[in-house]
């Protein structure tokens, strides 16, 4: 076994395989990037290498540091991750060049599953089934028609050279492959100039099962059962559990001994996964299941196989590296028991799922009923440099709808301040009828995707504590001098508090009146209710209504308050008066960076005539670009910013002219 | 330190009965108070707001930080006065934190008669600015007032203490480094335009703040120029052309914000000039205070009763504990702040005198605030004492409290009768602050004393031309002393004529007095010069 191992990787994941390093008495090296100086991978490792600035290109993927960094600590091994350069067989030939073992597969492992076709066919050969299509050359519209029939409809017509939709064409029926072979062929030399064209079959209804296996350097490979991640929102992953709901044991078995063939016909060592297609729109059958593709590394979703098995894949990954025999044969594996996974991300579910980043101020992660795989800590900053993941919540439970039963709960006692994130969109997928019964597909997600991502109406004690809170008198009294202390101290009349809150994008104006000790009457709409704070510890508040006592939690943060209540978390901002005056300007005037990113686009310059909604700058943050729109008609006065410069949050990137038609 | 014990208890005989009769007393000024708070009442309060303008109370509120107490000054100005025409003397003033730092808050009422200023309106600002310049706090004016009440100019702006006084103190604090910010929130017509013009940094609301010498209907007399209030002197104008004002405000939110905006960057600190301690609650329940003093003003009881509710621990290091009895002098801690009490228990003999006076000097010399809790019928009379010299010893306490540096705070908390008053620091005596109990009186004497002084004077006189005078003749002549007496002794009769800074609850009087040293703290405390001590 290794003495020591280097993490080429940061987050959830380098903490976690520090975990098991450490439990096996293995030291660990962590390497970072300015981003990440101060991180908990760099605070748990033994050793911490720093490898370059902050994008990922300059730190996580330059080979060359973290060979240097593994020369300088001496470790033996480089355990990837998942991500970065977990699958990349340059890495391998470096490392392997160096002297330095790869906690993972071989390169020509990484290289022959690299290629999609290419490992289709090696699939095909090895007798794994695939998705029936006919992807060769031929284009007769005769002969594509008989492929089309001999595959069953519906089918999939796709460009070759296509992507992103265009040059596609499902046929329902045999009558109108033709018509829409012409049209799919049209729209291929249109946009991309190649009309060429495959057939696919069409799954109506699929779900996304893989198999997790394991190879070791002495020809041994087994499965451990499979993982179903059919819940993906724009093949994300969102909530993966095993087992499969509904599996038959025999198609379980059909799909780990293909799986293992999978891995034995480029005799695969270490872990893997088998990802496959499952055709459930007659339920899942052992014949309607076809290889994707492999992923030769560790993947997010592991600990949901952990969890059933009791393995720790980890472990696994460092004994077989290290050039030990799999721990365990086939018939030595078993599972038991439900296992999922839900993924906590800092992004925007409700504003399609944009990535969101900032400092976790309150971060409180609770770990009673599930495993909480996590790399930041509160305080901790979610950056743009970096897949936004705050943790895997992973449960465990006898039955199914018990394991559920611990994810929602967990999901409900998540709090998260400073960032927004999806709790609320992954717990409501919790409480989604459908994935309760088990009965989950691909399409799920995007089908219901209005009622997962609506958010409840603010309830009206979220808005009494948050202006409890802002007014400070949730919290005791700091220092001594009595004008800190006496809080809203009156003499003959109750103290009358105003909290100017921002809620839903709508202000309010909430009065506060104090009612002697720590009652308060609090109206709001018309509406006075009293409160009385029971108590209040950390971040935990409890207040007692009409006789009734609840606990939520507030974190308080500048510009805003966040309140945990009943499972929710309502984000409620804090007004200022003096803040008005910039926003103004900013609904009027000028373009001001939503959040921190490259300027892609600039397709304006001063002078220019633009009209409200022109679309003036293209702004490319989080691996997306977000188009910044006129806020009105006007001149454009001024452009502050220069296509390709990196700009921050808030950044003022054109102004246009005083508008003088109104001024009067 | 020493721990007070307290010989009564919810328990103990008349509690009860004490209790509900300082209750009784409170309603009455609850209800004043309430009366008071109304402002104009309902119609002026709508036209007001109808306006888009925020009432007076709620402007006070959001210009302080969130949390802050209110201490207020003069709540019952004017009571009783000018038919009860207005509430509060229709201005409210009282200290309150800003962006963390005491602050006087002097805003008028224009629900009350267009904000103008009575006589006790004029009493009132100035008693607000005294307060802010003795205490260094800085002044925020929010103004909203037509000037001097027309039908009471004659005593509202001629004399020394009457209008002009208002500018003149905002120069000399303006001088002093305490700072002066207007909000135009409405009119400062006249004199009042100096308001603005005279403070450091001045806010106005557009299209709400005017401020002008002459208001529209002036200027069309005088010159024939026609012209609105808003181009004359609105804030429009007075921002963009005439530099009257510095900041234009949306509202009165916005204004209130840019308000709390000029304070923040004052750039003060607040003095540590005391030894502070941990403030610790007293041992003894504050809100037994209402069972433990008598109902009756002439049943005597011991004042440590009182300090063991207010003091914190209940902790009371006594100074000549033996000697002088009947003025309890000592040393606590009230919210962590050091005082020197001094404290009635009974007539004042020479002893007590002297004992006062040398207690005033102790905390002159270390410094140490003084609290006094005034419950004095006077100095004790009669030939022994004359000849003992005892208008000699009084001398020395009243020029001990005349002349001591240290600031002074007066609790009325019972009777305050004749010279008692001045050696306990009454209103002459410049307390920084004097609250009164509800249950207190003062004036000159008892008023059974002075009917009986004013009765023998007139038996002396019948007497003398051979005439008798009956027991019933004597009680109907005496009756209507008595009840004089007692109507212009009650506390809500002196507190309309603001004779002090306003009647408290007596369970909040450890929190007031609280809040009132550490006002007071925010000035220097200066070495102490006394006058000369007759001895």
């Amino acid at each position: 076994m290794f003495k020591k191992i280097l993490i080429a990787n940061r987050g959830e994941i380098a903490c976690r395989v520090i975990k098991t390093a450490r439990r096996l008495g293995i030291r660990t090296v962590a390497v970072y990037s300015d981003a990440d100086a101060s991180a908990m991978h760099v605070a748990l490792a033994d050793e911490a290498y720093w490898i370059g600035p902050a994008p990922v290109a300059d730190s996580y993927l330059r080979v060359d540091a973290i060979i240097d960094a593994c020369k300088k600590s001496g470790a033996e091994a480089v355990h990837p991750g998942y991500g970065f350069l977990s699958e990349n067989p340059g890495f391998v030939d470096a490392l392997d060049a160096a002297g330095i073992a790869f906690i993972g597969p071989s390169a020509s492992s990484i290289r022959a599953m690299g290629l999609k076709d290419a490992a289709k066919a090696l699939m095909v050969e090895a007798g794994v089934p695939v998705v029936p299509g006919y992807h060769g050359e031929s284009q007769d519209p005769a002969f594509l028609k008989a492929q089309a029939d001999g595959i069953g409809y519906p089918v999939l017509i796709k460009a070759r050279a296509g992507g992103g939709g265009k040059g596609m064409r499902r046929v329902d029926d045999p009558k109108d492959f033709l018509s829409a072979l012409e049209g799919a062929q049209r729209e291929g030399q249109a946009s991309f100039g190649d009309p060429r064209v495959l057939i696919e079959k069409y799954l109506t209804k699929p779900r996304h099962i893989e198999i997790q296996v394991f190879g070791d350097s002495h020809g041994n490979a087994v499965h451990l059962f499979e993982r179903d991640c059919s819940l993906q929102r724009r093949h994300q992953k969102v909530i993966e559990e095993a087992p499969a709901p509904g599996m038959p044991e025999e198609m379980r078995r059909a799909m780990g001994e293909a799986a293992v063939k999978a891995a034995k016909a480029i005799n695969y060592s270490g872990a893997g996964t088998i990802e496959f297609i499952a055709d459930v729109s007659e339920g899942l059958k052992a014949d309607r299941f076809y290889f994707m593709e492999m992923n030769t590394r560790l993947q997010v979703e592991h600990p949901v196989t952990e969890l059933i098995t009791g393995e720790d894949l980890v472990e696994w990954q460092l004994r077989v590296a290290s050039g030990e025999a799999l721990p365990k044969r086939q018939n030595e594996l078993t599972f038991s028991g439900w296992a999922f996974e839900a993924r906590l991300y800092a992004e925007d579910a409700p504003k399609g799922f944009l990535p969101a980043i900032g400092t976790l101020t309150h971060l409180h992660l609770p770990d009673t009923l599930a495993r909480i795989d996590s790399g930041v800590r509160s305080g901790d900053a979610i950056t743009p440099y970096y897949d936004p993941m705050i943790a895997k919540i992973i449960v465990h439970g006898p039955t199914r709808e018990a394991a559920l039963g611990k994810l929602l709960a967990t999901l409900e006692d998540t709090q998260v301040a400073g960032c927004v994130t999806n709790a609320g969109f992954l717990a409501s997928l919790c409480r989604h009828e459908g994935f309760a019964r088990g009965d989950v597909d691909t399409g799920l997600i995007d089908r219901d995707l209005q009622s997962l991502i609506s958010e409840p109406e603010t309830p009206e004690d979220a808005v009494a504590l948050a202006a409890l809170a802002a007014l400070g008198l949730t919290r005791e009294a700091t220092g001594s001098d009595p004008w800190d202390k006496l809080k809203g101290w009156r003499m003959w009349s109750a103290s009358r508090q105003f909290a100017l809150l921002e809620i839903a994008g709508e202000r309010r104006d909430v009065e506060v009146h104090a009612l002697g000790g720590r009652s308060f009457s609090v109206l709001s709409k018309d509406n006075a209710r009293t409160y009385e704070i029971i108590s209040v510890s950390g971040s935990a508040i409890t207040f007692e209504r009409e006789g009734g006592r609840q606990t939520a939690a507030l974190a308080q943060e500048a510009g805003s308050v966040t309140v945990f209540l009943r499972g929710h978390a309502y984000r409620i901002g804090l007004a200022d008066h003096l803040a008005d005056d910039e926003e103004a300007g900013n609904s009027g005037d000028q373009i001001i960076a939503p959040m921190p990113g490259l300027v892609k686009v600039l397709s304006a310059k001063p002078g220019d005539t633009v009209t409200a909604g022109q679309a003036l700058v293209v702004l490319e943050a989080m691996k997306m670009e977000h188009t910044l729109k006129a806020p009105r008609d006007g001149v454009v006065a001024s452009i502050l910013a220069a296509e390709g410069e990196q700009v921050q949050d808030g950044a003022i990137l054109l102004a246009l002219e005083e508008d003088t038609s109104n001024a009067a | 330190m020493t721990l007070l014990k307290s010989n009564l208890s919810a328990r103990s005989e008349g509690f009860a009965a004490n209790k509900s009769a300082h209750e009784a007393a409170m309603s009455q000024v609850r209800d004043a108070a309430q009366k008071a708070f109304d402002g104009g009442g309902e119609t002026a309060r709508e036209r007001h707001t109808s306006r888009g303008k925020i009432l007076p109370r709620e402007r006070v509120s959001r210009l302080l930080d969130p949390g802050s107490p209110f201490l207020e000054v003069g709540t019952l100005a004017a009571h009783g006065l000018y038919g009860d025409a207005a509430p509060s003397a229709g201005i409210i003033t009282g200290i309150g934190r800003v962006e963390g730092q005491e602050v006087m808050v002097i805003a008028n009422d224009a629900t009350v008669k267009g904000g103008t200023y009575y006589p006790m309106t004029v009493k009132k600002h100035l008693r607000a600015q005294e307060i802010a310049a003795e205490n260094n706090l800085p002044c925020v004016y929010l103004v909203d007032s037509g000037g001097a009440n027309l039908p009471n100019q004659d005593e509202v702006f001629p004399d020394r203490d009457h209008f002009g006084r208002i500018f003149f103190n905002q120069a000399n604090m303006s001088a002093k480094g305490i700072a002066q910010i207007a909000v135009v929130m409405g009119s400062c017509t006249a004199g009042g335009a100096y308001v603005p013009a005279m403070s450091d940094e001045t806010i106005i609301v557009r299209n709400q703040g005017t401020i002008f010498l002459a208001g529209p209907p002036l200027v069309k007399a005088a010159t024939g120029e026609e012209v609105s209030a808003e181009d004359l002197g609105g804030g429009d104008v007075h921002t963009r052309l005439s530099g009257v004002a510095d900041h234009l405000a949306r509202d009165d939110a916005h204004a209130l914000a840019l308000a709390r905006r000029s304070v923040a960057s004052l750039n003060r600190t607040k003095l540590t000039q005391v030894a502070l301690q941990t403030p610790e609650d007293p041992l003894y329940d504050p809100d037994e205070i209402l069972g433990v003093v008598p109902a009756d003003l002439r049943t005597p009881y011991d004042i440590r009763e009182v300090i063991a509710r207010v003091v914190d621990g209940s902790r009371f290091d006594e100074f000549k504990a033996r000697y002088g009895t009947t003025l309890v002098c000592g040393f606590a801690h009230i919210h962590g702040m050091p005082v020197g009490i001094i404290a009635n228990n009974g007539v004042l003999f020479s002893e007590s005198a002297v004992k006062g006076a040398h207690f005033v000097e102790l905390c002159s010399q270390r410094k140490v605030p003084l609290v006094f809790l005034q419950n004095i019928t006077g100095f004790m009379v009669g030939r022994k004492y004359e000849s003992g010299g005892i208008a000699k010893d009084g001398a020395k306490l009243v020029t001990a409290v005349a002349t001591t540096s240290v600031p002074k705070i007066t609790m009325l908390v019972g009777g305050s009768f004749g010279a008692g008053n001045y050696g306990m620091c009454g209103r002459a005596f410049n307390p920084r602050f004097l609250w009164t109990w509800p249950n207190s009186r003062i004036s000159v004497m008892g008023g059974e004393q002075a009917a009986g002084v004013l009765a023998t004077v007139r038996r002396d006189g019948i007497e003398r031309k051979g005439g008798s005078w009956s027991a019933e003749e004597e009680k109907a002549f005496k009756q209507p002393v008595i009840d004089q007496f007692e109507e212009q002794g009650h506390p809500l009769y002196a507190s309309a004529r603001l004779w002090d800074d306003g009647i408290v609850d007596p369970r909040k009087t450890r929190d007031i007095l609280g809040l009132s040293l550490s006002a007071a703290l925010n000035a220097p405390i200066d070495d102490t010069r006394f006058g000369l001590f007759r001895m």
